[in-house]
């Protein structure tokens, strides 16, 4: 076990409704689940001192810290590579609260990623300049491989091909995703579950995925608060201890176009991750009773289970087939929904059930959770994360 | 001309000789106008613009002659002054038309002038068609050249100038269009990928290969992976390979892809990979592993892409 494990706390947590238009800005999204995280804590606004988000979010940590009233912010930290970032700003934050940098961090998500941009659309219109960025989308846009769609494709054909994992397999991660939408009143997808024809029914996005193989696209935001074990204790909610934290880039990595490793069946990035969170938290795969297995497609779940250690190489199918993923499963992914089925807020909607899963009061609750795992934007330099009781 | 334009055209050539208008000036040739004529199309000449050295030659302004025609054109809303003509000098042009020659190019326009039009002055003219060709063809297409003979006149019915203007109506030919190169997304391109991009317009595939240790690498980049040589050169691929992995990709649907779109990729004999559209294959006999061979496709904007066949069926 490493010393950061356990030594901050979640101790408020705030969202937006999510919707396909949200009506309002960014920044409103920002600050509103900002000032709902705080509340929840219970925390003056005037005390934070730390922010933390993803690259990719259009949300200055200045501004936010404005509009809260915001008066010396002492650690602000972004992470690169989209939904890869999910977790690696509570990395981030248990970092500057144990080393005494800051006291009270929050992290945030914000977007308008459905009613002001859509990700789906990919890489369209893109001015050729010689960025090393743009280049590199040169091996792939010319050929109409543009979406984040197109290119988990390429590697879920070469899975499913050499481990005979089917469509129906990662319908069945679909089935269940929605299934716990439908029974979620936050979801967008409440009450509208699908059945596993209704999947095989669905059109082709790329092949193999289908239409239910991805995500949502979404607005929202969502807000977590992380304070210090000692402040934590004098605080209204029950802490949530983050036992552990990592990020992960491997060997030959690219932005979901690791096309290039001796194997493309694999997610090494994320298996690092794992071997850092179970030695950082002391814990096995045994010792969580739900995840949140990061879902913008479906293919990659299969992976993340086996990288993480729920599965064998190539066996993620046997545990999908077995329903140990769904509801009554003895290990429930993406109890809110997904981002399949809830909403897509790039990964950040996901950790907040897992906190919801800790305090015991997540609308689906899993029957006692003493710890819950959460994984990040697959396929991509990755983070993931393990919270906790005491 | 054939026999089975002669009804027709013998209605055509009926025409021949058969004087129009006449069509009388909107204004009498004065000093602005030549000004600003002679402003728009650059002509500097102190004959047309400073009014003392006309009249110490020809005791008034003059114009510059290739105006000739400028002063009896219709308004802006195609009309003539009262008193003008409204018979339709272009009858013969229409016979043709109605008989399959619908396109009209003017050809060429020649003019005489017989004196210098004076400020003052006031033009009018008449219009004849003077002859009609036998049918031609040219790269064009099919039909007759028409000329039209114009006659200008000053206000005491003195001929100053005439032109002829020749049209060929014509039926045009069928065009052979080349089929427009599909527009692409542009990749990125830096000094380091160049020779990729400019091998390919080559009608070559070139892979990176270091310069120290031999490695070949792609995509391609400043640095060998494996010895940290900045130094690199390029082979050609044999252009054989293999299907490694494959999309059909169906949305978002984009110009100059088709639809669904076919992308392998590609590992090449020489080991390395690339990812690269499949042609020649359809979408549901796509096999990972079937070999493959390279072939290059044209785009628009001076872009050349890979792109693979798969050989002989199914792997």
């Amino acid at each position: 076990m490493n010393s950061l494990s356990s030594q901050v706390a979640i101790v408020g947590l705030g969202a937006t409704e999510f919707s396909k238009d949200s009506g309002r800005t960014e920044i409103r999204l920002a600050t509103e689940a900002v000032l709902a995280a705080l509340a929840d804590a219970g925390i003056d606004p005037a005390e934070v001192d730390g922010l933390c988000t993803y690259s990719v979010d259009n949300n200055p940590e200045r501004e936010v810290f404005r509009q809260i009233g915001g008066k010396e912010l002492k650690f602000f930290a972004r992470t690169p590579e989209g939904g890869g970032a999910a977790c690696a700003p509570f990395l981030h934050g248990m970092m500057a609260i144990a080393t005494g940098v800051a006291n009270v961090v929050v992290v945030y998500r914000a977007m308008n990623e459905r009613s002001w941009y859509r990700f789906g659309a990919g890489m369209q219109g893109k001015e050729a300049d010689p960025f090393f960025e743009t280049t590199n989308f040169g091996y792939y846009i010319p050929h109409g491989l543009v979406s984040p769609a197109s290119w988990v494709a390429m590697s879920a054909q070469r899975y499913m091909h050499e481990f005979g994992a089917t469509s129906e397999d990662l319908g069945r991660i679909a089935v269940a995703a929605r299934d716990f939408a439908a029974t979620n009143p936050k979801a967008f997808f409440y009450g509208k579950p699908i059945t596993l024809e209704d999947h095989q029914n669905s059109r082709w996005i790329a092949e193999p995925l289908r239409l239910l193989d991805c995500c949502q696209e979404s607005d929202g935001a969502v807000a977590m608060v992380l304070v210090s074990r000692e402040y934590a204790k004098k605080l209204k909610q029950t802490p949530v201890f983050l036992k552990a934290a990592a990020q992960g880039t491997y060997e030959d990595q690219q932005m979901m176009t690791s096309y290039y490793r001796g194997s493309i069946t694999g997610l090494p990035e994320a298996g690092l991750v794992a071997r850092q969170l179970w030695q950082m938290s002391g814990l096995s795969p045994k010792d969580v009773q739900t995840a949140v297995i990061y879902d913008h497609f479906t293919p990659f779940v299969l992976p993340q289970l086996e990288e993480y250690g729920f599965a064998g190489r190539g066996e993620a199918k046997y545990f999908i087939r077995e329903g140990r993923h769904a509801r009554g499963g003895d290990l429930p992914i993406n109890t809110h929904g997904g981002q399949l089925g809830e909403a897509y807020i790039h990964g950040m909607n996901g950790v907040a059930e897992a906190v919801r899963q800790v305090r015991g009061d997540a609308v689906n609750q899993v029957k006692g959770v003493k710890n819950a795992l959460v994984t990040a934007g697959t396929g991509v330099p990755t983070s993931g994360l393990i919270v906790g009781q005491d | 001309m054939s026999e089975q334009h002669s009804d027709w055209m013998a209605e055509a050539r009926a025409l021949i000789g058969h004087e129009y208008g006449r069509i009388y000036a909107w204004d009498a040739v004065n000093q602005p106008m030549i000004r600003q004529w002679c402003e728009a199309l650059g002509v500097s000449n102190p004959l047309y613009l400073d009014g003392e050295r006309a009249r110490a030659r020809f005791g008034a302004h003059v114009a510059p002659p290739t105006m000739l025609q400028a002063w009896v054109l219709a308004g802006i809303k195609g009309e003539f002054p009262a008193g003008s003509a409204t018979d339709n000098p272009y009858q013969v042009l229409q016979i043709i038309e109605r008989n399959g020659y619908a396109s009209v190019v003017a050809v060429n326009s020649e003019q005489e002038y017989f004196r210098y039009l004076r400020e003052g002055d006031r033009l009018s003219f008449t219009s004849q068609i003077e002859s009609v060709s036998e049918e031609k063809t040219t790269g064009l297409g099919t039909g007759f050249f028409v000329t039209q003979l114009l006659n200008f006149f000053d206000q005491d019915d003195n001929k100053v100038g005439q032109m002829r203007f020749r049209l060929f109506k014509f039926r045009p030919a069928a065009v052979r269009e080349k089929p427009a190169l599909p527009a692409r997304p542009q990749p990125g391109i830096s000094d380091e990928n160049r020779f990729f991009w400019d091998g390919l317009k080559a009608k070559k595939l070139l892979i990176q290969r270091c310069s120290a240790c031999g490695t070949l690498r792609n995509p391609p980049g400043p640095a060998c992976p494996s010895c940290h040589s900045m130094a690199s050169d390029h082979v050609e691929a044999s252009g054989k390979g293999t299907i490694y992995s494959y999309s059909v990709v169906h949305h978002p649907a984009l110009p100059g892809l088709p639809q669904p779109n076919p992308v392998g990729l590609i590992e090449l004999e020489e080991g390395v990979r690339l990812v690269a559209g499949l042609v020649g294959v359809a979408t549901d006999n796509i096999r990972i592993g079937a070999p493959v061979a390279l072939e290059f496709l044209d785009c628009a904007n001076d872009l050349v892409l890979p792109v693979f066949r798969p050989l002989g069926g199914a792997a």
